[in-house]
Order: structure tokens, then C-alpha cells, then sequence
């Protein structure tokens, strides 16, 4: 078991590493056959793995392959923990990346960094696989920042690019401030649990429920709250969270089945996997839990409305992915933990399926990432039309998709927790209902639909995609039309994650709502007469209405709320801030610092200072050695002299 | 009957005078040699007058010695300023100044 185990991460590491070290020596074809071959061992081993866990309820497997270092009674490893969850997350992670594999050998077809691209994907994916499989902070840390560091590389992809540049330092950056909670957070569980072994920490939770912390002053914390919020802050990093989502619209400056693997399928799921993983230590601190709760409705909903605004296709999807992250934490903090991940996994099909449809739609538009140019679309490209068609209807949630169940399960999830701050979360997630509908629908009018708007040449060229394209959106779109039917039963309400995902009784939203569960259609009757689903309409309608039959009502508008729509165009002003205070305040004091503390204080005076003086007394000095022999000589008269007097008088 | 202070004072008076060669001595390296002889010598009186009128011959012992090491300072000394001479063509103290800041 363990050597199958093993061979999942292990797989897409040596593809990326064939791939990347001698990637000039096996050219294009060697270096996607290789990583793609990898990734696909790692899809099918994972899938086998799915089936032996979670259909046939095998044995949940916690080994250790090897030990990295023992301090201090403290054992740090590299180990596997493999429940229903974990198995659930490798084969959405495998899958995913399988289909951008595939996907990117049609994307980037033109590249010079052909190879190194498919090095990096294939190393993402073992990143990925090490922080899923982990059954250690130890372990989810180093799958955590390989994450980070491997999106650094792809959104800098480009790196002539100077805006892609930016904003690969950006996300580098934010990240950063996430991770430093995070870090602090397993310092934290290493402190008081005395290690970092999962299984052990989760066992000894209970009893720390009670127990506080001095921070500063007299301020008593309670060690879990304190725990699992710095934990959050990571996950707030790495899942785009408001205040420190600001990097995720710059990271679309990588190639777009980057913004697919990295931002809509695997790396923000990070977050959501991580906090449905520590659920045992969530439970325990209702603040944590409401911290959540509004943090994801706040980001949920601000970053929705940015979606309307923004022109570039690519970037609108990418906003657009943003506010998806946030229904996902806030169900996370109604403890409907199951709600989450399920949505997590129907929101990375048919995420992804967005993505690399609108990089489609790239494709045949030479790299013209401008949604004005578009238009019309729909007969040039029917395969992407579709599949694209089921995206979006899937993310608005339109009954029968996948992302109808798991968004209407995580309203209703919302609707019954009665955590601090719920019903703000609930008011959110709903106006998020209408803004999602309202610009997803904007985006795929405006693309597909209406005139055409390109010009004469690129309209001339206009064709659907290679079949490497069109294969993976057709498999995406599956899984995004059938996977919430399928998954709805079982995995929120018949105990799929019993086990690997503990939820308290006092907060399990879930089975209350099992209780009025009765079935596929049932669901499906009670949602499409649901506030929701109206919501949604009123959003596609509203977008058709603008955007197809008025667009001069655009204008109007954008017109009549000016101070607003400047607030949006702007992003709340998060980018000037963090630009002003952080950036710009850092570098002031980089430059006090540089210019008092390194140019005066060190250099001026303590290095240069020294040397200065050393040489002005030596000048000095230098005069009394006259070379003359009696000046010695008389020197060492008068100190003898000098010497006995002194002996005489003292005795 | 000649005292122990009368030595001590010849002895000084020497000391001084040989002093005076060395400062006062802006020429010649070879007085600057004969003074700190003389110098030596007057330490020397020192020496004999404590031992004699103490009664203890140690005092005489480390004349001995005094005098030895006289001996083969003025012949290294000697051997030194030949050498010098031979380089510099002078033995004039107020040129060998080299060792001047």
C-alpha cells in the first residue's frame, strides 16, 4: 500500500524532472509525454485509491515513509494520511491537472518555454499531492509553500513580461503574510500539543479546549481560537481571502491554464482542504468558526461586484473565481464542512472548464485578451460555446448542474447555522447569487454572442480549437453537469467524510438539514423554487438586458454611479493602500533606514568612524616619533623618573 | 671616612653627566656609545657602595655582570656603528632619523 501511495506524488515529480533538467534533450513531444504520462499514473493511482477508500470503505491508511528528523522526542516526517477526504481531494487534483495537462499542449503550442511550462505543472501537481496527502503540519507546510513557490514561478511565467513581474512578487508577497500566520499557527500546535502528527494533535484537542494564552497584557486567549485563526490566516493567503485576495487578479499575467490548475482547481483549494482537515480544531472555538464565517461572506460578495467591472476576458474570470472562494470558507464556519469540499470539487470542474474555455476563446483570438474585440463567437466556436455555456450555468447554479447542489447546500447551510455573524454571511452569499449570475453572463454575452466586433483579419482566422483543447473541456464539462447529482446523497448526507471531517453536534448544520433531504429531485424541486435560483435569473436577465439589448444602459449607469464605479474600477482601493501604506511605507523606512541607520549610523560612523579616527589619533601620534634617538632616550628618562617618584610616594 | 651617601652621590653626578651626553650630544654616535658606558658605570658605583657597606657580596657579583654586558655592548655597539658608517657614510645622530613617524 505504501509504494502505491508513494508512487502518486512521486510520478508527476519525475515527469517535472525529466521535463525540466533535460527538457532540450527530449524536445516538445518527449516533455509532454513524460509529464503527462506522470500525472495520469498519479489520476489513475488516486482513482484506485478513491475506490478502495470511499466506495469500498477500506481502510483508512496513517504511515510514515520516512522520518526526517527526531528533536527533542518530536519526530518530523514525511507520511500519508489517506481518509475519504484526502482520496476525494487526489483524484479532483489529478483529474484537474490531467485536463490542463492536455489542454496545454493545444494552449501553448507556440511557446518557447514549452518544456519548462510542462515542468513546472507537473511539479505543481506533486506540490499539491504532498500538501493533500500530508499526515503532518510538517508535511502540509512543505506542500504549502512548494504550492506557493511553483505559482510564483508560473505566474511569472512570462518573465519578460514586466507586468507579469509584479505580479508574481505580489502574489509571492501576500502569500507571504498569510504563510507567517500559518507558521506561527503550527508553532502554536507544536507548543501546546508537543507535536505535529495530525492524528495525535486532533486526539489531545478536546482536552485543550479550556485552556488560555497570554499574548499581551492581561488578555486571556483561548489557545484554540488563537490557533485556528492564525491557521486561517494562511488559508486566507492562499485562498484569496479579503484583505489578502489582492494578488490573485494579477496572477491571470500567467498563461491561462495557470489561472485554471492554480486559481480555480488546486492552490485556493488549499485553504478550504486545510480548514476542513483541521475541522477537529475548528470546532472546538466558535470564534474561529464566525471569523470564518465573515471573512468569506465579506470577500464573497465585495469581490463579485469587482467581476462586473473588469474588461479583460481572462481577468473577469479570475474575479470572477475569487468570489467563489469565499461561499466555500463560509461554509466552512457554519461547520458544514461537507458542503464545502463538495462544492470545492464541483467548483474545480466546472472552474477549471471556465477557464480553459475563455482560453479557448484566447486561442482563436491570437492572445487578444480584450473582451470588446469579441462577439459573435457562438458559430465560430460551437465546442466552446457549449462547454462554456455549462460553466457558467454550473457556477450560477442553475438547477441540475453540479454547482446547483453544492451552492444550494451551502445556502441552506448557511441559513441554519446560528454561528455569530450567519445571517450577515447569508445576506451575502445571496446579493453574491445575483452578481455572479449578472457578470458570468455579461462575459459569456459579450463573447459569444451580439456583434462582431474583431477586426477583419483575426475574423478571417477564426476557427474552433485543436482537439487537445476541445477533449479536455468536453471532460470538464461532464463531471460539471453530472457530478452534483451524483455526489449530493452521499457525500453531504450520507456520512461520506465520517471520520476525516469532525464536526461538533451543536454546529452540524448538515444533519439537520439530511433530515428534510429525500432524494435527487427533491433537491432539485425545493432549489428551483428557491430565493436563489430567482436571484440567479434576475442576474442573467438583468446581463441580457444591459449588455445585448441596451448597452447603452452601461453607460447610464456606470454614469449615474459615478463615486461607486470608480470605487470598483479601483478594487476598493485595497491596491492603493497596501501600494501607500505597506509598499510605500516600507520603502520609506527601507530609505530612513538606509539613509540614518545603514549610510550614517553604520557605514558613517560605526565602519568608516572607526577607521577615521584610527587614523586621526595615529597622525597625532606620529609626531612624537621623532626618530631622534636622546628624544627616546629622554623619554624613558623622565618615565623612570616619573616611575620611582611615584614608587617613593606610594611606598 | 668616606660615607655611603658621598658614593651614592658620585655615582648620581656620574649618571647626570653621562644624561647630558646623551641629550646634550647631537653629533657623534660614538660619545652617545661612551655615555650610556659611563651610565653603566655609575650604576656600577651603586652596586659596590650598597655591597660594601652592607656587607653582602651579591651587590659585587652582579658588577661582574654589569660589566660583561658593557663589554659586549660596546663591541656589538661598536660593530654597529662600523656597519652604519659604511652604509650611511655618516655618524651624525641628527641624520639617523629613519625610525621618524
Amino acid at each position: 500500500m505504501k509504494g502505491l501511495y508513494l508512487m502518486i506524488p512521486m510520478a508527476p515529480l519525475i515527469g517535472s524532472i525529466i521535463a525540466g533538467l533535460f527538457g532540450r534533450k527530449i524536445g516538445r513531444t518527449g516533455a509532454h509525454t513524460v509529464t503527462i504520462a506522470g500525472v495520469a499514473v498519479a489520476f489513475v493511482l488516486s482513482l484506485i485509491t478513491f475506490f478502495k477508500i470511499a466506495v469500498f470503505d477500506g481502510e483508512t491508511f496513517n504511515g510514515v515513509v520516512y522520518t526526517w528528523m527526531i528533536s527533542d522526542g518530536i519526530s518530523f516526517d514525511v507520511g500519508f494520511l489517506i481518509d475519504k477526504l484526502t482520496a476525494l481531494m487526489m483524484v479532483v487534483v489529478t483529474f484537474v491537472s490531467l485536463m490542463v495537462h492536455i489542454y496545454t499542449i493545444g494552449y501553448m503550442a507556440d511557446d518557447d518555454g514549452y518544456q519548462r511550462f510542462f515542468s513546472y505543472i507537473a511539479l505543481f501537481t506533486f506540490s499539491m499531492l504532498m500538501l493533500v496527502m500530508a499526515n503532518n503540519f510538517m508535511q502540509l507546510f512543505f506542500g504549502w509553500e512548494a504550492v506557493g513557490l511553483v505559482s510564483y514561478l508560473l505566474i511569472g511565467f512570462w518573465f519578460k513580461k514586466e507586468s507579469a513581474i509584479y505580479a508574481n512578487m505580489k502574489a509571492f508577497i501576500v502569500n507571504r503574510v498569510g504563510d507567517f500566520g500559518f507558521l506561527l499557527g503550527i508553532a502554536a500546535v507544536l507548543m501546546y500539543f508537543g507535536s505535529v502528527d495530525y492524528a495525535d494533535v486532533f486526539a489531545a484537542a478536546p482536552h485543550m479546549k479550556d485552556m488560555t494564552i497570554q499574548i499581551w497584557g492581561d488578555q486571556q486567549w483561548s489557545v484554540m481560537t488563537v490557533i485556528c485563526i492564525l491557521l486561517f490566516i494562511g488559508a486566507m493567503g492562499k485562498s484569496a481571502q479579503a484583505p489578502l485576495h489582492v494578488w490573485l487578479p494579477d496572477s491571470m499575467e500567467g498563461p491561462t491554464p495557470i489561472s485554471a490548475l492554480i486559481h480555480a482547481a488546486t492552490m485556493v483549494t488549499a485553504g478550504i482542504f486545510m480548514v476542513a482537515r483541521m475541522s477537529p480544531l475548528y470546532e472546538l472555538s466558535e470564534t474561529a468558526l464566525s471569523f470564518v464565517l465573515v471573512i468569506g461572506a465579506i470577500t464573497a460578495f465585495s469581490m463579485g461586484l469587482l467581476g462586473v467591472f473588469v474588461r479583460s476576458e481572462e481577468r473577469r474570470v479570475g474575479k470572477e473565481r475569487r468570489s467563489r472562494w469565499g461561499p466555500i470558507h463560509y461554509t466552512m464556519g457554519a461547520s458544514a464542512y461537507a458542503a464545502g469540499i463538495f462544492h470545492l470539487m464541483t467548483h474545480a470542474f466546472f472552474k477549471a472548464l471556465l477557464f480553459l474555455g475563455a482560453g479557448s476563446v484566447i486561442i482563436a483570438m491570437h492572445h487578444d485578451q480584450d473582451i470588446r474585440n469579441m462577439g459573435g463567437l457562438k458559430k465560430y466556436m460551437p465546442i466552446t460555446y457549449w462547454t462554456s455555456l455549462i460553466g457558467s450555468l454550473a457556477l450560477i447554479g442553475f438547477p441540475g448542474t453540479a454547482g446547483f447542489f453544492s451552492k444550494d447546500a451551502i445556502i441552506e447551510a448557511v441559513w441554519e447555522s446560528h454561528l455569530a455573524g450567519s445571517t450577515f454571511a447569508w445576506i451575502c452569499v445571496l446579493l453574491g447569487v445575483f452578481v455572479t449570475a449578472l457578470y458570468s453572463f455579461r462575459m459569456f454575452f459579450l463573447v459569444f454572442h451580439g456583434e462582431e466586433r474583431m477586426d477583419e483579419h483575426t475574423k478571417h482566422h477564426l476557427k474552433e480549437s485543436p482537439k487537445v483543447v476541445t477533449i479536455p473541456l468536453i471532460c470538464l464539462a461532464i463531471p460539471s453537469l453530472v457530478a452534483g447529482m451524483i455526489g449530493v446523497g452521499p457525500l453531504l448526507f450520507g456520512g461520506f467524510f465520517e471520520g476525516a471531517i469532525h464536526v461538533d453536534e451543536a454546529h452540524n448544520v448538515l444533519e439537520h438539514m439530511g433530515e428534510e433531504y429525500t432524494g435527487v429531485f427533491g433537491f432539485l424541486i425545493h432549489g428551483t423554487l428557491g430565493l436563489p435560483f430567482l436571484l440567479a435569473m434576475a442576474g442573467i436577465y438583468t446581463a441580457w438586458h444591459v449588455y445585448m439589448k441596451r448597452p447603452d444602459l452601461a453607460d447610464q449607469i456606470k454614469a449615474r454611479f459615478r463615486g461607486f464605479y470608480d470605487l470598483l474600477v479601483r478594487k476598493y482601493g485595497f491596491d492603493e493602500f497596501n501600494d501607500r501604506f505597506f509598499a510605500g511605507g516600507s520603502r520609506q523606512l527601507a530609505k530612513v533606514l538606509f539613509e540614518k541607520g545603514d549610510a550614517t549610523m553604520i557605514d558613517g560612523i560605526m565602519v568608516n568612524g572607526t577607521a577615521k579616527s584610527v587614523g586621526w589619533i595615529a597622525g597625532k601620534v606620529r609626531n612624537i616619533q621623532t626618530g631622534m634617538l636622546y628624544h627616546y632616550a629622554f623619554a624613558m628618562i623622565v618615565g623612570m623618573l616619573l616611575l620611582v617618584t611615584l614608587f617613593v610616594l606610594m611606598g | 671616612m668616606i660615607a655611603l651617601s658621598d658614593c651614592l652621590l658620585l655615582g648620581a653626578v656620574l649618571f647626570c653627566i653621562s644624561l647630558a651626553g646623551i641629550f646634550i650630544n647631537r653629533k657623534n654616535i660614538i660619545i652617545l656609545l661612551m655615555a650610556i658606558e659611563l651610565m653603566l658605570l655609575a650604576v656600577n658605583i651603586n652596586f659596590v657602595a650598597f655591597s660594601h657597606f652592607n656587607g653582602d657580596a651579591t651587590g659585587q657579583l652582579f658588577v661582574f655582570f654589569v660589566l660583561t654586558v658593557a663589554a659586549a655592548e660596546a663591541a656589538i655597539g661598536l660593530a654597529i656603528l662600523i656597519l652604519l658608517f659604511r652604509n650611511r657614510h655618516t655618524i651624525n645622530v641628527a641624520h639617523l632619523d629613519t625610525l621618524k613617524g
